[in-house]
């Protein structure tokens, strides 16, 4: 009994250990950074560089560049996040439900981007962005076609888990047989059935565009890792204070994005 | 507290509601396999068909050709007399039963009731009128705020049906519904369907692999074998005149045993036997017969000698051996099976009923 509980102490000892040695692999950059924006020129500490940064005007006014990455970025994920769903889940389910010799070549392809690296993507994009460019304008907002292919891997695996986990052949057959359309089968049926998965692929792609930098730098496009490296570049104090604001705001938009997913579960009444 | 009954309403009642399906000629190969090879069935309004067969004999694939799931490459499917053989799924006005649990896992039991009448625009209150009333029929009132995950199989395949017969079809199509379920709900539930569907009126399709479940339940019955059908007939017909050797050792167990065919009648263990038509009707043959078609009596000079005796429950099956080495399976009275030991001499008889003949080679 006693070595049972020994045992389970020891257990419990090793995983604060484990956690500890995580939170402070993630919490010392950010004390550095809250360190590093809230250091007074003569020593001593301030919240200036705070406050400049929720000056909207002032932001507006001295450092547009911080104000049209965010609004690129934040338009980027909607876009991206748009495509990818309207692309993917009807293609999964499509190919779950009718085409079911296809999955392997079209989990090769979504995973594909996943081996190519940011920089050979974008030597591969160069000449179609630069028909972009003519064709449709220089918005940063085209940059969600390129978006689309970097989270094709991680939301394709987080759309199979979901698909995999219901009987998606069954409940469509049911639903047509009641008479459903397939626009009614998938927005009724198959979509409040994979809600979770399609949260986790919007929660990555959301993740992966606000951290994108490469594609956006080398294109020559707005976005706010661009911004926040430019802005790096004049006032580093603010550029840090910036991204560390945007980090915890991204943290705080992925934390509501995951309440929402696991919600209405928890409000069915328990089984008996 | 159980819920109390009520009475079934003028929309649901089955009188008139029924229609006739035909099926003509119906082709489906998937790659050199023929799942269906000329398949050709009438279905009278109302009527209750079970169709019956092996593994991969086409009866899931007819029923998801009605259904508008799968295509025919070639044939005809008609419903009330229209050609629906082009008709999408959704458009068929069909309810069916999936083998697999197919309740919509984000919705109640209610809410997948309501959820055909809702894709129709029924007006709500007519709405929950009827969902009330087919959760009352299927006897899952009290279950009707659960969620699917929340009921037991047999529950969920009740709510299925209901969901199924809510929208008023025109024809049911249950594909294999209890074959997921143990064997003695499934027993409650098969018994429920019948009931429900005599009362509602539909006329029914039903697939399944289990003879029993069949015969229990249908008007009539189809053994189908290799994408087409072998005798469509009342359970006591296939199971008393079946009309090829595969229904015969299909339906029930059979003996085959070696006989003399003189016309009409064969002469087996000694006994004349008579023929059904269709049977081979000269020479050596061999005679399809049931075990309850053979009466044991205990005999010292007997001619066939006593294997095993088993108790079954409500019957008991005696396995003997005749002197020309024929295994005989027969059914004797369960309280009689400690008197027959194995060595024992028994005389067998075959009783006069009308029995199968194929050529010997067969």
């Amino acid at each position: 009994m006693s070595l049972h509980a020994t045992r389970r102490r020891r257990q419990a000892s090793f995983r604060w250990a484990v956690v500890g040695v995580i939170g402070l692999f993630f919490a010392l950059p950010i004390v550095a950074m809250v360190e590093f924006t809230t250091r007074a020129p003569g020593g001593g500490r301030t919240l200036d560089t705070w406050a400049t940064l929720f000056n909207f005007s002032l932001i507006d006014a001295d450092y547009p560049e911080l104000k049209h990455g965010v609004l690129a970025s934040a338009g980027l994920t909607l876009v991206t996040v748009t495509i990818m769903l309207v692309m993917l889940v009807p293609t999964m389910t499509w190919v779950r439900l009718r085409l079911p010799g296809l999955r392997r070549l079209v989990e090769f392809i979504c995973l594909l981007p996943l081996t190519i690296p940011a920089i050979v993507l974008v030597v591969g994009l160069a000449p179609v962005y630069a028909w972009v460019a003519y064709f449709l304008g220089e918005s940063s907002l085209w940059l969600a076609l390129a978006y689309v292919i970097l989270v094709l891997p991680y939301a394709y695996r987080a759309l199979d888990a979901g698909l995999g986990a219901i009987d998606v052949k069954t409940l469509a057959e049911s639903a047509r047989s009641l008479g459903a359309g397939w626009p009614t089968v998938m927005w009724r049926i198959i979509l409040p059935n994979v809600r979770t998965a399609v949260l986790s692929a919007a929660f990555l792609s959301v993740a992966l565009v606000l951290g994108e930098f490469t594609i956006a730098s080398l294109f020559s496009r707005d976005n706010l890792q661009v911004a926040i490296n430019l802005l790096g570049k004049r006032d580093s104090s603010l550029a840090i204070a910036a991204a560390l604001a945007f980090m915890i705001l991204a943290f705080v938009v992925l934390l509501a994005m995951s309440f929402v997913g696991s919600g209405r579960r928890s409000n069915r009444p328990e089984e008996n | 507290m159980p819920p109390t009954r009520t009475p079934v309403s003028d929309t649901l009642a089955g009188a008139g509601r029924g229609v006739a399906v035909t099926l003509t000629n119906l082709h489906r190969s998937y790659g050199p396999v023929r799942a269906l090879d000329g398949l050709t069935l009438d279905i009278a309004p109302g009527e209750f068909v079970a169709l019956l067969g092996p593994s991969g004999c086409g009866k899931t694939t007819a029923l998801r050709v009605l259904a508008g799931l799968d295509d025919a490459d070639s044939g005809r499917v008609e419903v009330g007399g229209k050609d629906i053989t082009s008709v999408p799924t959704s458009a068929r006005d069909m309810g069916m039963v999936f083998q697999a649990y197919s309740l919509f896992p984000h919705m109640t039991a209610r809410q997948n009731v309501e959820f055909g009448l809702q894709l129709r625009r029924i007006p709500t209150a007519r709405r929950r009128k009827r969902v009330a009333e087919m959760l009352d029929l299927v006897e899952l009132s009290d279950h009707a705020e659960r969620y699917a995950h929340q009921m037991s199989g047999g529950q969920q395949q009740r709510i299925a049906l209901a969901r199924a017969l809510a929208i008023e079809p025109q024809v049911l199509l249950l594909d294999e519904p209890l074959s997921a379920l143990d064997a003695k709900v499934r027993v409650q539930l098969r018994d429920e369907i019948r009931r429900i569907q005599l009362e509602v009126g539909t006329t029914t399709l039903f697939v399944t692999h289990d003879q029993e479940e069949a015969l229990a339940v249908a008007d009539r019955v189809g053994v189908m074998r290799a994408g087409n059908l072998e005798q469509l007939a009342s359970p006591q017909d296939l199971y008393a005149r079946p009309a090829t050797a595969f229904v015969a050792d299909f339906v029930g167990l059979t003996n085959r045993l070696q006989a003399i065919a003189e016309g009409d009648h064969a002469v087996l263990l000694g006994t004349s036997v008579p023929l059904l038509p269709g049977s081979a009707q000269r020479g050596p043959v061999l005679v399809l017969i049931r075990p309850e078609s053979i009466e044991v009596t205990a005999d010292p000079t007997g001619r066939a000698t006593v294997v095993s005796a088993s108790f079954l429950g409500s019957t008991a099956r005696l396995h003997a051996v005749t002197e020309s080495g024929e295994t005989v399976v027969a059914q004797i009275d369960n309280d009689s099976v400690a008197t027959f030991h194995p060595g024992d001499k028994v005389t067998l008889v075959p009783r006069p009923n009308p029995a199968l003949a194929v050529a010997a080679a067969e």
